[in-house]
């Protein structure tokens, strides 16, 4: 076993400083080597409590909670999963009250055993980059503070304007009850500063998406009136909670994630999903493309993994995910059949590159998929129509084809047996965005094989129809009646 | 039952602060109200309960005994058997923790005790300052920068 053993004397009341130290999930707030932390279940003073938390590089590490004492102000862990072989790690944190001056006495000690000829190098890293980085890192923060009487962390104030009670406002579309386009109305409503672990992000531009018009009607339960809606937007950071990390004031961001709220003009939310933009993705391209360009991304890679020589069925071709999926489906190689409803939709879709463009209004689709693969059928068919087009997809599929349901735009799917799918060994998909997408490490290469996409011209997007915020309803009455061709956004 | 607590850092290493206070015998030589003092029965200084018995400079007679002696921990727990303070039960410990930053010293010196609750205030002010702070305050003018 080696020991390390290191401390110091920090200038503030032991009250202070245990303050900070004492939350065994905190230590992502203060400890600079530390990225984000969370407790994997139950209370953070909890014995047994289990802290899982990433490092600056990526790694993660996972840490038990094996004592505390207030009275003692110490607390003892243990390290359960590591990059590094500290083996057997039992580490202890103890303040001692130094009465001459009011000032506190930090221990941090800790026993492992490394691996033969490993020692040196790990006890100076656990040395330097744990105990005495942490140590210079609470200097900085108590000195910060001043005389400040308890752990108070810098918070950079909003500029959002202060209402008659103080607390700053800002105007947001707001839900009082599930209906039509109607209830989007326009309100003042208060927005404080960001909590711990949030930012503030001021939107340049808000994604208009159906999921909004399903948490509109109550389809979808992510909101609970009075809710705002939107899950998609750009924008730019104007304020940090205590302990964002990797992120800051005048970052342009988008993010296309639950929870709701984005059609307002600022809001607070853990950046944890959003993605910083590139100088050449304008805040309206952003946010018009995200939600879209990483379904589309999973739609085409994880789910249905299309590559040469696939047909590839994608209805509503002119829409905002249809367009992504028809150009990304044909760089891949595939045969792209997509479907459009009227001559100026096909002509659109056309010029997108797609082999075939059925306009649906004309004609059935399925007997024209049939008829122009001689009778064999599509390998996927991407439908986000639902109600009026299932029946048709399974029939416009190939033998062993893959029928991917990814929206509802024409109504809920409905009840199927799944006994008829049998007829073709059909495979069928329902994906639930969240569930690539609910992580940095999921989300993350989505993101990046999109933008990717865009930047190589493989994707062109075109300029979305801009809407002012006040005007909301009118977005989702276009969209609902199939007006618009490409993305939506509004504009606060 | 009353408790008294000061501490102090010492510009100087562990190693140093703890030869000094080690020797139970010793107090003499680093605090400022002790004329004399000597081991009951010939015993050593660090063999735990010994008996120290010291005169202080106003004349009062002290005997304590040493309950536990760690090099480990450096630190020292002992009793007072006769005082001329109306304490019983007392129990202090004297103990040091490096501070590895700068290669200083931490000391603290602490103890527990029974009195008449009225005397509680006198004696806390009494153990803790005239005893305690300027014991510590005089090891650090003579240790300090070492």
């Amino acid at each position: 076993m080696v020991r390390v053993h290191e401390s110091t004397i920090l200038n503030a009341p032991i009250a202070d400083v245990w303050a900070i130290l004492r939350d065994f999930n905190g230590h992502d707030r203060w400890h600079p080597a530390i990225a984000a932390s969370r407790i994997e279940d139950g209370a953070a003073d909890m014995l047994g409590a289990v802290r899982r938390f990433r490092l600056a590089d990526g790694s993660e590490l996972r840490e038990q909670l094996l004592a505390l004492s207030d009275r003692d102000h110490a607390f003892r862990y243990c390290l359960l999963a590591a990059p590094l072989p500290l083996m057997g790690y039992v580490a202890q944190v103890r303040l001692r009250r130094v009465t001459e001056g009011n000032r506190t006495l930090w221990e941090w000690s800790s026993e492992f055993q490394p691996p033969a000829g490993r020692a040196a190098e790990l006890v100076a890293l656990v040395r330097d980059g744990i105990y005495r980085a942490g140590f210079a890192a609470i200097s900085r923060l108590l000195a910060r503070d001043g005389a400040a009487t308890g752990p108070v962390l810098a918070v950079e104030r909003p500029a959002a304007a202060p209402g008659r009670t103080g607390v700053p406002r800002t105007r947001a579309i707001v839900v009082e009850a599930y209906g039509g386009p109607e209830v989007l109305q326009l309100r003042d409503v208060d927005l404080p500063p960001p909590a711990p672990g949030q930012v503030q992000i001021r939107h340049t531009a808000i994604g208009v998406n159906f999921i909004d018009v399903y948490c509109r009607t109550g389809h979808f339960s992510l909101l609970a009136p009075p809710g705002t809606p939107g899950v998609e937007a750009a924008g730019v950071i104007e304020a940090v909670g205590p302990g964002t990390f990797g992120i800051a004031v005048g970052d342009r961001v988008a993010y296309a994630c639950p929870p709701v709220g984005s059609y307002a003009e600022r809001r607070n939310m853990d950046p944890a999903l959003m993605v910083h933009l590139g100088a050449d993705i304008s805040d309206r391209m952003a946010a018009a493309s995200l939600l879209k360009g990483v379904s589309a991304s999973f739609l085409l890679h994880d789910i249905a993994r299309v590559g040469p020589g696939m047909v590839v069925l994608v209805h509503a071709g002119a829409g905002g995910i249809g367009q992504i999926l028809v150009q990304w489906a044909r760089h891949l190689g595939a045969r792209v059949i997509a479907t459009a409803g009227g001559p100026e939709k096909v002509a659109l879709v056309q010029r997108l590159g797609a082999d075939h463009v059925i306009d649906y209004r004309a004609a059935e689709f399925a007997p024209r998929v049939l008829a122009l693969t001689d009778g064999r059928g599509a390998d996927v068919v991407f439908d986000s129509a639902g109600a009026s087009t299932f029946a048709g997809s399974v029939a416009a599929l190939a033998t062993r084809g893959h029928l991917v349901s990814f929206g509802q735009a024409a109504g809920p799917v409905g009840t199927w047996s799944i006994d008829a799918l049998a007829a073709k060994s059909v495979t069928l998909s329902r994906p639930n965005y969240a569930h690539y997408t609910d992580t940095p490490d999921r989300l993350a290469p989505q993101v990046a094989r999109f933008f990717a996409a865009v930047r190589q011209g493989h994707i062109t997007l075109p300029q979305p129809t801009v809407y002012p915020l006040e005007r909301a309803a009118e977005a989702h009455r276009d969209l609902e009646a199939r007006r618009t061709t490409g993305a939506l956004v509004l504009e606060p | 039952m009353p408790r008294v607590y000061v501490s102090t850092v010492i510009a100087a290493p562990v190693a140093e602060v703890w030869r000094v206070i080690r020797d139970f015998n010793a107090l003499p030589a680093w605090t400022p109200f002790v004329r004399d003092s000597r081991i009951e029965g010939g015993l050593r200084g660090d063999q735990v309960g010994c008996i120290r018995n010291f005169t202080l400079r106003d004349g009062g007679v002290i005997r304590e005994r040493l309950l536990a002696l760690s090099d480990y921990e450096m630190s020292c727990t002992y009793a007072i058997l006769e005082s001329p303070m109306a304490v019983t039960d007392y129990i202090a410990t004297l103990g040091l923790v490096p501070v590895t930053e700068g290669n200083r010293t931490f000391a603290f010196w602490q103890a527990d005790f029974d009195c008449a609750p009225t005397q509680e205030n006198d004696l806390i002010r009494q153990i803790g300052g005239d005893v305690f702070q300027s014991a510590l305050s005089a090891l650090k003018r003579q240790l300090d920068g070492r």
